[in-house]
């Protein structure tokens, strides 16, 4: 199909001739919660599109004192954990499912990466960097953890644990990374 | 579709340093990353970020960090700085990765969480909070022994925009 440019009005027999390539972002937003002034029990993003690679979580949170991730509506089968708070570092594993540390009085970050989402043959796994300071107190963590299921994930829920919500102004981003 | 993540700014050092600044840094995105590759003309103490030109007591963090033989943590409270690496040894290179997630809001405390690795020294996370609730326009990066930074060494700004 013929185009004209629109740098300098020739016309082209190929869409690219003349104009910049367009060179697809590899690292899009797909959906963004940030809870208002009544708080939220929980955050759920559903209808993740399956046309990415990896999926990652940012988020500036606050509300007591985790938030657990679950993948559809499964469970995860074990967690590892690796954290400082300030006076000593610490190593664990459990069963727990997949979480993140909060507080209910100041902000923590955390960036949460999921790695190959869509996969229906490979176990999925997760890894977080995370942490909170507040001038005398504060911890900062690296969790990883695996869920069994071999389930594209289509929705992703972060709750609030011991039923406390996540308070105004936390903030949650999905993001979806994709390959060449 | 629009970049999400997107280079804002990138010094190459093309000579030794002591410092190096991101000035009018847009507001229009969501988070922050810095990325640091770096390495010191002479032995060095702390990487450490200031923002804003605010060089008083509002600054402090919390790390954990892993040598050749331990694992520990500290906390630094009242501090004009965050510190996030730990270059050690002279020349050798390594790096840190920061993240400023909300940077430019106006109603929180800014929250840094960096990951650091120097090979001759340590890896390290760190979470570190600024606390203002101005948005973040200007990012400082030096040493806390104000050696110079070797030329050659990269910083590159990222903005990454949510929905």
């Amino acid at each position: 199909m013929a185009v004209v440019s629109i740098k300098n009005k020739l016309r082209r027999g190929n869409l690219l001739v003349g104009n910049e390539a367009y060179i697809p972002p590899a690292f899009e937003s797909i959906a963004t919660v940030t809870v208002g002034s009544g708080g939220a029990a929980s955050i759920t993003f559903s209808n993740i599109p399956q046309t990415y690679q990896h999926l990652q979580i940012r988020s500036l949170h606050k509300g007591q004192s985790y938030g657990e991730i679950t993948l559809n509506s499964g469970s995860w089968a074990r967690r590892h954990y690796l954290y400082g708070d300030g006076s000593s570092a610490s190593v664990g594993s459990d069963t727990a499912n997949a979480m993140f540390a909060s507080s209910s009085t100041y902000f923590y970050a955390t960036i949460c990466d999921l790695f190959d989402y869509t996969s229906t043959n490979k176990n999925r796994v997760y890894r977080v960097l995370n942490g909170g300071d507040n001038n005398g107190s504060g911890v900062i963590h690296l969790f990883s953890g695996l869920d069994t299921t071999t389930t594209a994930t289509t929705s992703i829920t972060i709750t609030g644990t011991g039923g406390n919500n996540f308070q105004q102004y936390s903030h949650f981003a999905l993001y979806g990374i994709k390959s060449a | 579709m629009p970049t999400t993540y997107e280079p804002i700014a990138t010094t190459t050092l093309a000579s030794a340093a002591t410092s190096v600044t991101f000035s009018s840094i847009p507001g229009t995105y969501t988070d922050l990353v810095i990325v640091c590759q770096v390495a010191f003309v002479t032995a060095a103490n702390e990487i450490r970020l200031r923002f804003n030109s605010d060089s008083n007591t509002n600054y402090s963090y919390t790390r954990f960090k892993g040598s050749s033989s331990s694992a520990s943590s500290d906390r630094y409270s009242n501090e004009n700085h965050i510190h996030i690496g730990s270059p050690g040894n002279d020349a050798v290179i390594g790096n840190s990765i920061n993240q400023i997630n909300n940077y430019s809001n106006t109603t929180t405390y800014k929250t840094v969480i960096s990951r650091s690795n120097f090979i001759n020294r340590e890896l390290m996370a760190t979470v570190g909070t600024w606390r203002s609730t101005s948005a973040i326009t200007t990012i400082y990066i030096d040493n806390s022994g104000g050696q110079n930074i070797t030329a050659g060494s990269t910083f590159t700004l990222y903005g990454i925009k949510a929905a």
